[in-house]
């Protein structure tokens, strides 16, 4: 994603009246707006059975009896599943690939937009397809499909031994694993869940189950030598790609590498821990007591808890401050470092840090508003609908995108320059 | 008096128990249960079965007790005494068959309904012990096949019922289809993030019941809702996993369904009609997670009805005409409070009303809840015998007029089905949204 | 002796509450943190008073014998007149006592619950399944402490050896209690308060 090319102009651009749209249309459904705001789409009804996508007031020049599932990808292109004669397949700014499936549906991207990848499914074989290839083996069951960040690398849990219904024991054999790229590992597990690629695609780590109370930590389908009474989601540190994951232990979740405990500190709960981008930082959600949560930074929680949740932990780029949203006390808020922002929400989304890690800002509700903050401060204008706000490479400027600040139904997009908004 | 307790060894077949526990040997069932014991035997397990007096007044609370011609095997301290006490007295050097023996009882002749705690002078949790012993034979293999098979689904797939990803996304798609013939312009929308209600069910419902994911559809069109459904797994918010004691299953799927909410950014969960579901969002799943209580708002069906008729959001053309009486399911009843509400939407959607008796809190078990109807086909029969009390209770609720029992929990619906047809009844069996379906104003 | 069979009591009750509650923090943690004091008493409340639940209704000479006996149990060595005079006499406390008519018809009260609770106990199916014999012994010790008291009261034959029956056995009941089912004196308040503030505060419902 190369931000530095978007319009970083300071000002407004009325891109869209949706007004009009749902005037033309029969039905319009909720709009997206395009990672550099530029776009506005939304999928519309055009006639009976007959959909399609409208991108800033004009229509995808193709028809579909049905379309779900719209989303921007990284390179602002727009991506959709859609479907003709009961057949399945996905569509970029409105072109369909040209193989369809029986079925396709949870769309991902590499993390520059150039690959779309989605789980597939025809004759009921179960498979991942890259930008219309598909893998050259099938199975009778897929899930947890999981992307590298290049795309170049597609995995997901497969069923990889047939077992009739209602066979507890054969179950418990094991009859599950992981295929990367179309092939499995050669080990089964009872179960498999979720999984990660290391930053390099080449490595993929996962929770499994070996018996019904043995988990444990897969990694290219070697299992670690412990086992534990449960396991979290794997993480591959980005600089010596070794894994880690959070186990449970007798004594509480704990957070392990390859196998061995590596923080002192116990939790009632540990799981999404993150690595700042040197590897030198990890950061988790935990509960420190029961019934509180909090985020630990290298083991250390953070004094202030929240008794409901927290969620949407993110690091910041130079790795020293994390920030997240949580909910306490039956409001959601908005916290990093330890203290959180004054003000509550009826909804926070994941804040955002700026490249030089100095800046927070996040989109919140508030009474049915939606409201750009930044640093604790609310930006003066606000939307019946906005997206997550984005921060300009040089970190100078704010980019926000929004329908409904001035007049109703427009969707515009801004930008502020920070030193006007921080005073 | 302790001889009874070893007769009729596993009485019921069931492959689950008697090949699982062919795989045990005696030293085996000795070291888990010990170490079971010592891991997670707390001052519950202690003062539990340390307090009580051995005063059988909990026999009354127990509809398998009431429905065996007060069989004292049958009373709750009953089923403790033949099981629980002997592990603990004996330090786990039990036989197998013993085991067998405990797994039926733990298994199926408990609904984990509490209705024994309102009873027990001491508030005894006999549901806790018997969900203990549960535990122990999940730690042995030794669970009925069926209720393990579904546990195993949820473990593969996240939900109840084996059902595949695509095919839950192609469930709505079909729902949605086919309520667009009644409302054209309905949706079932699918990933809605930031939407206010995450509307979740069951995994029958999408395999056997996909109309009520219409229905609750057509109400949520027509009350306005701002509302969506995932289209990943964590749609399913049961949890069978709860009942075959696999406690870190529990953790795992209600952490998929809370976070299935985290990210569709909804301000709260509405459920469907099920009870055992509620029981594992909103007060055990969560627990196991370090949650006090669900960290977002979980709302059952009959609440969330209860709010869209008490804001007059929805409005009903005629009321159902039938008489009804009310089956308080026990985990959203004993378990949730939610029995006023409930006779709030019934009054607001029937002309007539017949209570049961005895009703609310004190209301009998449907007998299927708890996993009982899930450990499957074996024990079925076993199952209607056990809730005559429930037969003779909704017999009574016919004699003065009741024509539809309203069930609003799907293991209720099936459990109270069975009854029906065994006791030859005669009575129809509803759920609220079924009522409000057919008597709403669908514009 | 009297001094030891207090302290016995006194420490064992100590213990076993210190070490429930420590074994609770160790293994059942959060139920502390579900205790509310409002639904505990709320519940303990609803089982003290007599009839005030379903389950005494259903059971009302149950409920009428059981309030009579606990409450005979407690008052009677507490406040009988010659248990005053012996305390007055060796620690030189006294209180308020009971008149001597009182305290014979409340002993008879506690032998005729007693004998109610053994015909329970043999006559009722639900109740002889899970009686063993600890059960019938722990209703002798209950009973034969106030047998005896009568007994010596009334002088009848052999009194004096039956007084010394009487402190025996008193004594043994007092040091049993924490230690036996009758520990469920001890207990009542936690389970019943656990269950109400579970009932109450989480599940909305009554346990009552
Ligand atoms: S929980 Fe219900 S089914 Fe189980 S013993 Fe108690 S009353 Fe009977
Ligand atoms: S009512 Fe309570 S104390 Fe009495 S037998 Fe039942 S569980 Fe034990």
């Amino acid at each position: 994603m190369n931000h530095s090319q978007w319009d970083w102009n300071v000002g407004k651009k009325a891109i869209a009246d949706l007004s009009q749209w749902q005037n033309a249309f029969e039905w319009v459904e909720e709009p997206y707006a395009s990672p550099d705001g530029e776009m506005l789409a939304a999928i519309v009804k055009t006639g009976d059975s007959e959909f399609s996508v409208c991108e800033n007031g004009g229509l995808w020049e193709n028809y579909f009896d049905k379309i779900w599932y719209l989303r921007f990808g990284p390179d602002n292109s727009t991506v959709a599943l859609v479907s003709q004669d009961s057949m399945w397949t996905v569509a970029v700014g409105g072109q369909p690939w040209e193989n369809r499936y029986d079925f396709v549906w949870d769309t991902r991207f590499s993390k520059n937009g150039k690959h779309i990848i989605v789980a597939a499914v025809s004759e009921n074989k179960y498979f991942a397809v890259t930008d219309g290839a598909a893998w050259e083996q099938a199975y009778s069951f897929l899930t947890n499909l999981t992307v590298s960040d290049d795309g170049n690398n597609t995995a997901a849990v497969v069923q990889s031994i047939p077992f009739n219904s209602g066979d507890i024991f054969k179950f418990q054999q094991g009859c599950y694993t992981a295929a990367v790229n179309g092939e499995t590992w050669d080990n089964n597990f009872l179960n498999v869940w979720e999984m990660n690629f290391s930053p390099d695609g080449r490595h993929l780590a996962a929770e499994a189950r070996r018996t019904l109370f043995d988990y444990t930590i897969v990694v290219d389908g070697r299992p670690w030598d412990n086992n534990f009474s449960s396991v979290w989601k794997p993480q591959f540190n980005p600089a010596d790609g070794s894994v880690t994951a959070p186990v449970r232990e007798p004594g509480g979740w704990a957070l392990a590498r390859n196998g061995e405990i590596i923080w002192d500190e116990r939790f009632l709960q540990l799981w999404h821990h993150q690595y700042s981008a040197d590897g030198k930082n990890i950061a988790a959600i935990v509960a420190p007591e029961y019934g509180q949560r909090t985020i630990a930074v290298n083991g250390k929680p953070w004094s202030l808890t929240f008794n409901n949740l927290v969620t949407d932990l993110v690091i910041s780029p130079d790795g020293n401050r994390v920030a997240c949203s949580a909910r306490a006390a039956r409001k959601w808020l908005i916290a990093a470092d330890g203290k959180r922002w004054d003000e509550t929400f009826d909804m926070a989304w994941a804040p955002v840090f700026s490249p030089d890690s100095r800046h927070i800002a996040a989109k919140v509700e508030k009474n049915g508003r939606f409201f750009i903050f930044i640093d604790g401060k609310p930006l003066k204008i606000d939307f019946t609908a906005a997206w997550a706000p984005v921060f300009s490479p040089d970190s100078d400027k704010l980019l926000v995108k929004g329908i409904g600040g001035e007049n109703e139904g427009q969707y515009c997009r801004y930008v502020f320059k920070l030193s006007a908004l921080l005073v | 008096m302790t001889k009874r307790s070893v007769q009729n060894i596993s009485t019921i077949p069931d492959e689950g128990i008697d090949k699982g526990a062919q795989r045990l040997t005696p030293d085996q069932v000795s070291r888990v249960i010990r170490r079971h014991l010592e891991e997670e035997g707390g001052a519950r397990l202690k003062v539990y079965t340390e307090t009580c007096v051995h005063c059988g007044l909990c026999s009354d609370a127990c509809h398998f007790y009431l429905s065996h011609d007060h069989d004292p095997k049958f009373s709750p301290a009953g089923k403790v005494k033949q099981t629980l006490d002997k592990i603990i007295r004996k330090k786990g050097r039990v036989s197998i068959d013993f085991i067998k023996k405990t797994a039926e009882i733990a298994f199926t002749e408990c609904n984990l309904c509490r209705r024994c705690v309102m009873y027990c002078p001491f508030g005894i949790d006999v549901a806790y012990l018997m969900l203990f012993l549960r535990r122990i034979c999940h730690k042995l293999g030794v669970v009925p096949q069926y209720i393990q098979d579904t546990a195993h689904s949820h473990a593969a797939t996240m939900n109840q019922m084996w059902v595949k990803d695509d095919e839950w996304i192609d469930t709505l798609h079909w729902q949605e289809d086919e309520a667009r013939d009644e409302i054209p312009d309905l949706r079932i929308p699918l990933e809605k993030q930031g939407a206010d209600i995450f509307y979740s069910v069951i995994g029958p419902e999408p395999k056997f019941r996909a109309q009520m994911i219409y229905q609750a559809a057509v109400i949520m069109n027509a009350a306005g809702m701002d509302w969506t459904m995932p289209a990943t797994p964590g749609w399913d918010n049961s949890d069978m996993c709860m009942y075959t004691g696999d406690e870190e299953m529990v953790a795992r799927l209600k952490k998929v369904h809370f976070e299935t909410a985290m990210r569709l950014k909804t301000k709260r969960i509405v459920m469907g009609e099920c009870g055992h579901a509620y029981r594992s969002v909103h007060d055990v799943g969560n627990r196991h997670l370090g949650w006090k209580m669900s960290p977002l708002p979980v709302m059952h069906a009959i609440e969330f009805y209860y709010e869209l008729f008490k804001d007059r959001k929805l409005k009903v053309n005629q009321k159902y005409d039938a008489p009804v009486t009310l089956h308080d399911p026990c985990n959203v009843v004993r378990g949730g409070g939610l029995h006023e509400m409930a006779r709030y939407v019934i009054n607001e959607t029937c002309s007539r009303f017949v209570e049961m008796h005895p009703n609310r809190e004190h209301n009998y078990c449907c007998g299927a809840g708890g996993g009982v109807i899930n450990c499957g086909p074996p024990y079925t029969n076993k199952r209607v015998v056990s809730n005559r009390v429930k037969a003779d209770q909704l017999a009574d609720a016919k004699a003065r007029g009741a024509k539809t029992i309203i069930a609003p929990c799907h293991n209720c619906f099936g459990g109270l089905e069975d009854i029906v047809k065994h006791y030859g009844l005669g009575m129809e069996i509803k759920f609220l949204g079924d009522v409000i379906y057919e008597c709403m104003d669908k514009e | 002796m009297v001094g030891v069979a207090f302290t016995v009591f006194l420490a064992g009750s100590f213990f076993r509450l210190i070490s429930m509650w420590r074994l609770a923090k160790k293994k059942d943690g959060l139920i502390f943190s579900y205790i509310s004091i409002f639904f505990a008493l709320r519940s303990i409340v609803h089982w003290i008073l007599p009839f005030a639940g379903v389950s005494m209704r259903k059971h009302p000479a149950m409920t009428i014998v059981a309030f009579l006996f606990h409450v005979c149990l407690f008052a009677v060595p507490i406040f009988l007149s010659a248990h005053v005079i012996l305390f007055k006499e060796s620690w030189d406390i006294s209180w308020w006592r009971l008149p001597d008519m009182a305290a014979e018809i409340m002993s008879w009260s506690v032998i005729g619950s007693c004998l109610f609770f053994l015909g329970r106990r043999i006559f009722l199916p639900e109740v002889r399944y899970l009686t063993s014999l600890s059960d019938y012994l722990i209703l002798a010790a209950v009973a034969v402490p106030f047998i005896s008291g009568l007994w010596s009261y009334h002088q009848w034959a052999a009194f004096q050896v039956v007084m010394i029956v009487h402190i025996i056995s008193g004594e043994i009941m007092l040091m049993i209690i924490p230690f036996t089912r009758l520990s469920h004196m001890l207990f009542f308040p936690f389970t019943r308060g656990y269950m109400g503030s579970e009932f109450g505060a989480v599940r909305h419902a009554k346990d009552w």
